[in-house]
């Protein structure tokens, strides 16, 4: 199933139930799949126009009420065009809003470079008190809004909108802001966020094993509060890592993860991500061989990193 | 209607004394909107300083956050909180920063303080009011300046486009921002004309009259359908001589002895 329309049929069931619930969007309801919230709650499904930093600060006066917002755009609009009224509106004033933003990273295809956000985990990560998600399935999605509702404070929900394989099964015990080791492993830690990602991680884990290389593959759905202890202890057993992301290799996972690591076992680190460069139109296919984010070059960042070990 | 003379005479006392006990502060701003002030929340407003989260109470969002100590002053001369505390103001651990802070002090409904944003935040509650069926009154103050944010338009298009007739705005109409007079730096053009055009019922008065913003609070009250906008023709510093000559530099500006002594005496007059 697509993510939006995961998303969509978890809030249609959540606001029938729970009349705190409230999904704003700014003219991207069609693209973001919330449309049929509208039609089953008028009141508490509503489009504000193309005005993002409006509906922020709208949220926020809404949480004072006691409500729960979910405003919803893209990735990009959903960051850095809001990020004040994240800070301040949202964050500062400690309100309960939640923000989804779509088509992160290469994801935004041929919306291109205006529209691909490879900043947004950088732009929120800085402001205090603001949780990150990104999940890498369905399954993860659905087991996490629970959580994110009932966490008091602003959550980022970074949501690749299209359908996307999935990895987890019913059983899997998510928690918000503890990892989740997706494969265990010995020679080297590979960290990945995100469905694109942790695809791809995955795929590499696996030719690395081809050449003898046991790789742990470690999906960091939370890149804050960043399960800094699991990112310790996985490196402490491999002694190198790569770390996976569809967004800038500055400010987002990479950044969470040395920082974890600095504090809790350092080790040679390689970067998987947009090379501090901006965005581009393609195929989301294309622009992972474009940015180096494909199973290949995490396999070759892999044994880079596994090289430097000791050194 | 209540005599309010004697209540913004204490409400201009407590601020700068507050402002004085720090040595500098945002006199002008605060000065420009006592009337309104003291007309809320001794006049108008449905709320109880012994309840001050009650649910369905009328609600209060400065979106010029900067004149935090104005509305300090006034919620300590309502019984929120001891006056006393007033002498805390932006000392290092208060409770009454420079820009509102609803976590912060007790009676603030909204945190402020980034320009344009409370106005927006208003519009929710509007809406969260409007949800819960409790038919609470919405105020909000912006000002003259803040009204080149452009967020303010956004918020204006969409109260009107929600028929929000229960937010009752005002605008501090002083003519002044920090770096000049508003229509030296970027001028608003025909504000009347604009909030018209926006789809707002619109009023304008003689901001430092009671019986007036009484008067007008209880029209736009009665306008069923659409949001109202109150203009408020002010003086930035009003009460305040030494404000006054200040000028454009009265936004933020430091408090001697001498003129904190001369204002007091000024005030009692």
């Amino acid at each position: 199933m697509e993510m939006r329309k995961a998303f969509c049929n978890y809030m249609l069931s959540a606001m029938a139930e729970d009349e705190r619930l409230c999904v704003l969007d700014a003219d991207l309801g069609n693209a973001d799949g919330t449309l049929p919230l509208r039609k089953v709650f008028p009141e508490r499904a509503f489009d504000v126009g193309i005005a993002e930093q409006n509906m922020a600060s709208i949220a926020a006066g809404l949480s004072s009420y006691g409500f729960i917002p979910f405003i919803t755009s893209f990735a990009c609009f959903a960051s850095r065009r809001i990020c004040d009224q994240v800070a301040i509106s949202c964050a500062y004033a400690r309100q309960n809003v939640k923000i989804v933003g779509t088509d992160p990273g290469i994801t935004a295809e041929l919306n291109g470079g205006t529209h691909m956000a490879v900043e947004d985990l950088g732009v929120l990560r800085s402001i205090p008190g603001m949780v990150l998600f990104e999940p890498s399935d369905e399954t993860e999605l659905i087991k996490a809004m629970p959580q994110i509702i009932e966490r008091p404070g602003p959550v980022y929900i970074r949501l690749h909108r299209k359908e996307v394989k999935d990895l987890h099964g019913d059983d899997y015990a998510f928690e918000l802001g503890r990892a989740d080791v997706l494969r265990p492993g010995n020679d080297v830690s590979i960290f990945a966020t995100g469905s694109v990602m942790v695809n791809n991680a995955l795929s590499a884990a696996a030719a690395l094993e081809q050449q003898g290389v046991s790789a742990e593959v470690i999906n960091i759905h939370t890149v804050k509060p960043i399960d800094s202890a699991a990112v310790a202890a996985s490196l402490a057993k491999t002694g190198a890592g790569v770390t996976c992301e569809n967004h800038n290799v500055i400010g987002g996972l990479h950044s969470a993860v040395c920082e974890a690591a600095a504090a809790g076992c350092p080790a040679p680190l390689k970067a998987i991500g947009f090379q501090d460069v901006c965005g581009q139109v393609g195929s989301a296919k294309e622009l992972a061989a474009v940015f180096g984010m494909t199973t290949e070059d995490i396999v070759g960042a892999a044994l880079r990193a596994i090289s430097r070990k000791g050194r | 209607m209540k005599d309010l003379g004697q209540i913004c005479r204490e409400i201009r006392e407590l601020t700068l004394g507050s402002i004085y006990s720090i040595g500098k502060g945002h006199v002008g701003g605060c000065m420009s909107i006592v009337e309104v002030l003291a007309t809320l929340y001794f006049d108008e407003m449905n709320i109880d300083p012994t309840e001050p989260r009650k649910a369905g109470r009328d609600r209060l969002i400065v979106s010029k956050g900067h004149a935090g100590p104005a509305v300090y002053a006034t919620l300590a001369a309502r019984g929120y909180f001891p006056r006393e505390e007033l002498q805390t103001l932006n000392k290092v651990g208060t409770n009454l920063p420079s820009h509102c802070d609803m976590n912060k002090t007790t009676g603030i409904d909204m945190t402020t303080g980034s320009l344009g944003q409370g106005f927006s935040c208003a519009v929710g509650v509007a809406i969260g009011s409007k949800l819960a069926g409790d038919g609470a009154v919405i105020y909000t103050i912006i000002g003259d300046g803040e009204s080149q944010e452009g967020q303010i338009w956004e918020a204006a298009m969409y109260a009107a486009h929600r028929k929000l007739d229960n937010l009752i705005a005002f605008t501090d109409c002083n003519r002044m921002q920090i770096d000049g007079m508003v229509d030296e730096v970027c001028s608003l053009g025909d504000l009347d004309a604009k909030w018209s055009a926006f789809g707002w019922h619109v009023q304008r008065i003689d901001g430092h009259d009671c019986a007036a913003i009484h008067e007008a609070i209880e029209k736009a009250k009665a306008e069923k359908g659409r949001p109202s906008m109150i203009l408020l023709d002010t003086v930035k510093g009003k009460g305040v001589s030494f404000a006054i000559e200040a000028g454009v530099g009265c936004h933020s500006m430091n408090v001697s002895r001498e003129q904190y002594e001369s204002a007091m005496d000024e005030l009692a007059r």
